[in-house]
């Protein structure tokens, strides 16, 4: 074999164009776009000649129509007679609500859960590992029925409502709380309150550079609290004590005053926040896991208090690992809250199907949803990217 | 040294003592585990006491309390409503669930052509048993029997019409029935299209690659919600006039694409993980794209996200429960369609109801998540790093 003659050519073989590589990806891609061409020409002509047969004109200029119908919860002035566009604002206002308190609520849930779940008490463990099994098994719009149907539609009518305490009541209509009313000069308080994180963040940075530059410590905690506490207390003294709260009263056949709570936006609240806090304390748990045991034991070893070594060497880097995963949760309860059209909280997707029912603009409709999902799930990307490249390993 | 008096010096070891009753046993276990610190016991005595609160009435409500039998709403009805049970009494109904348990494994299919669903059923069992235990032969005619020739006998048994069995629509389906079928075909189709499209965003191609992105993207970021919406809405208008689609094929189609966009991007991060040196041993062993991959590269990269691929399909299981808002009924529709049911309107009926839909969601995703802990495990071929 070792004489085996080898004839050199003096120039590369021609390959066939067939098995020309470069060709043959032009010609693939050639087609795709083609077939994409033809097929996306097929269904416009398709959805053009439907549209026409169906009388249904195209454009969003239905936006500016009469709406027409109520909505139960809005967090801005609507009425019957608003425009559609005002009530697709009214959704969109509710989806932001609905997923902001959720995910707030999920977080706090899931990092206590995953803590539990790491604890060394064998008892707070199991119960942890029970919540998370359950809830991670089970469809979240089971867990919204059964908050909606099985628990406060069959809650007592108003006139025997659960009386709890701060004078807030609990029936099949919701949750009544006391409401503040606010009178004249309450803006002091707002301005107190910006005066005193300002003034906070400004003794933080001193407190940080004083201790860089000569190692001693400033209470930076308790200063900072009492600024941003005392600041809109002091407010509130100087505009003579600005706040009435109005309390609901039983009435016969309702409560009337304070602030209402409707069930629905109860039950998807906490049917959101009870799953994605079991999926967050399975993020929070591996993140605390995946940080080397030697960390922790370097940080006693440095003579921090387990409190002190898990805030500053332990939390640090576990939030390197949580970040991306979280965010991807906080986008899926984004997602999740459209499960608000199965019981009728009027979230986006259920008042742009109402709409879509009484125009037809299915395409616009779609379009509109396309829109805004892809723009929340793209702000909180952005966000949480930014929050991680922050919280990234900064090698020096 | 001389002046120690040394008067008695052992000369063999001392045996072994056992350890103090204090480091062992229930005791032992108790304090390490449960009262290490005076935090931790006061966190144990808290946790004792809130089992002790939930879990008698959960118990109580769910089995001693229950109902277990009944014809109508009155078995499940407390004196003051009209029924039987004291004042302030609360029991699941399970009396309900029991006469509704047909409705809600077969919705509205004909009661004589349930064997139908049943065979069915049967077939998907004797198939899928063998291909889930590792040391049954035969796993290639097993995989595509249940992959390939399946699919085909389970659309003639369900949808009949042919070989003298009734033809039944599919607005006659329901129950757990719809949502096996869904999340079956939706894993048979998201799996090689999944595959396809995670090999399309990794292509070099940029019109190809390009395509894939936007469509993983787009669908992934939005609700599923709007994708069954838009599969039940705008599908028909997509087709030409006087086409139709079946409403259970539109949600099907739903599901399946957006399984697919989820499963691409599971499937994307094997690949990722595979090394250079896989991909440049098959290009010198003179394989084409194709082989390449087929052979060398998804074997490896798809063993890796076996965990990512179960939670996929996790979410599709659970996920099917969603086209009860594209009005279909699956198993959690059919149940929240029958709590409205006149006979059986009690305060507890609602409950019973969905903790029963509940009970088998949670025993079909647990079994899944602890197949796919177990595949892993023996999988694991010790390549780790």
């Amino acid at each position: 074999m070792a004489l085996q003659h080898v004839e050199r050519a003096q120039e590369p073989a021609k390959a066939s164009l067939l098995y020309d590589p470069k060709v043959r990806s032009l010609f693939f891609q050639v087609v795709l776009i083609l077939a994409l061409i033809f097929g996306v020409w097929w269904i416009v002509d398709n959805t053009i000649e439907n549209l026409r047969r169906s009388n249904i004109s195209t454009g969003f200029a239905f936006l500016r129509g009469r709406a027409g119908f109520d909505i139960s919860d809005s967090l801005i002035q609507y009425s019957s007679d608003s425009t559609y566009g005002r009530a697709i604002l009214v959704g969109l206002l509710n989806t932001v609500l609905v997923a902001i308190t959720g995910i707030v609520t999920a977080t706090i849930l899931g990092f206590i859960i995953g803590i539990c779940r790491l604890s060394r008490n064998w008892l707070l463990r199991k119960i942890a590992m029970v919540y998370v099994e359950i809830f991670r098994n089970i469809p979240p719009l089971l867990v919204i029925f059964f908050w909606y149907l099985g628990v406060l539609s069959v809650l007592p009518a108003p006139r025997d409502s659960f009386v709890l305490p701060f004078g807030s009541y609990l029936n099949s209509r919701g949750f009544y709380f006391p409401r503040f009313v606010w009178a004249e000069g309450a803006w002091l308080i707002i301005a107190g309150l910006i005066v005193g994180i300002a003034l906070a963040w400004f003794v933080a940075r001193r407190a940080r550079a004083r201790q860089m530059a000569t190692g001693e410590q400033f209470p930076v905690f308790w200063t900072g609290l009492a600024l941003i506490v005392g600041f809109p207390v002091l407010g509130f003294v100087l505009a003579g004590f600005p706040l009435t709260i109005d309390f609901p009263k039983a009435g016969t056949f309702n409560l009337t005053g304070g602030f209402n709570v409707k069930p629905e936006f109860l039950s998807l609240y906490m049917a959101l926040s009870f799953y994605s806090a079991a999926f967050i304390a399975e993020i929070v748990r591996a993140g605390i896991q995946g940080v080397s045991k030697g960390q922790s034991e370097a940080s006693a070893a440095l003579g921090l208090r387990s409190g002190m070594g898990l805030r500053l060497v332990i939390i640090p880097q576990a939030l390197r690992i949580i970040i991306p995963p979280l965010t991807s949760q906080y986008l899926n309860i984004t997602k999740n809250s459209s499960l608000a059209v199965a019981i009728g909280y009027p979230d986006l997707y259920a008042i742009g199907g109402t709409i879509l029912n009484q125009t037809g603009q299915a395409i616009e409709i779609v379009v509109i949803f396309m829109v805004i999902y892809l723009g929340i799930s793209l702000a909180t990307s952005l966000f949480m990217n930014w929050f991680n490249t922050k919280m990234a390993l900064k090698e020096r | 040294m001389d002046e120690h008096d040394v008067s008695w010096v052992r000369t063999e070891m001392a045996l072994a003592q056992p350890a103090p009753a204090s480091q062992t046993g229930i005791v032992g276990w108790a304090r390490k585990n449960l009262l290490a610190t005076p935090l931790d016991g006061v966190l144990t005595i808290l946790a004792l006491l809130a089992v002790a609160w939930v879990l008698p009435q959960i118990l109580n409500w769910a089995l001693f309390s229950a109902q277990w039998t009944g014809v109508d709403r009155t078995a499940c009805l407390t004196a003051s409503q009209g029924g039987a049970h004291p004042d302030g009494w609360s029991g699941a109904c399970w009396a309900f669930v029991g006469a509704k348990f047909g409705q809600f494994m077969f919705g509205r299919y004909p009661v004589d052509e349930r064997w139908r669903v049943i065979l069915t059923a049967v077939i998907f069992v004797a198939l899928v048993a063998p291909l889930l235990v590792p040391r049954a032969p035969y796993k290639r005619l097993n995989a595509i029997l249940f992959f390939a020739v399946f699919p085909f006998v389970a659309f003639f048994l369900l949808v009949g019409g042919f070989f003298g069995l009734r033809f039944v629509e599919t607005s006659e389906w329901g129950g757990l029935m719809v949502t096996l079928v869904l999340s079956y075909v939706g894993i048979v189709v998201s799996l090689p299209l999944g595959v396809l499209l995670a090999l399309g965003r990794r292509s070099k191609m940029p019109a190809i690659k390009l395509l894939c992105v936007i469509f993983i993207e787009a669908v992934r970021g939005v609700p599923l919600v709007t994708v069954l919406f838009m599969a039940s809405f705008m599908l028909p208008l997509f087709v030409p006039p006087g086409m139709t689609f079946d409403k259970f094929l539109r949600a099907l189609i739903g599901v399946a694409l957006f399984a697919s966009a989820y499963m691409a991007e599971v499937v994307r991060g094997g690949l990722q993980a595979i090394p250079r040196g896989q991909y440049e041993g098959a290009d010198s062993l003179g394989l084409g794209y194709w082989q390449k991959m087929g052979l060398i590269i998804m074997p490896q990269a798809l063993k890796l996200v076996i965990p990512g691929i179960v939670n996929t399909f996790i979410g599709m299981f659970k996920d099917t429960t969603l086209v009860l808002i594209i009005s279909m009924f699956d198993l959690l529709g059919v149940v929240k369609q029958h709590l409205s049911d006149a006979n059986w309107a009690t305060p507890q009926t609602a409950k019973t109801g969905l903790v029963f839909a509940a009970l088998v969601f949670w025993l079909f995703c647990f079994g899944m998540s602890r197949y796919s802990i177990f595949m892993e495990r023996r999988l694991d071929t010790g390549h780790k790093r």
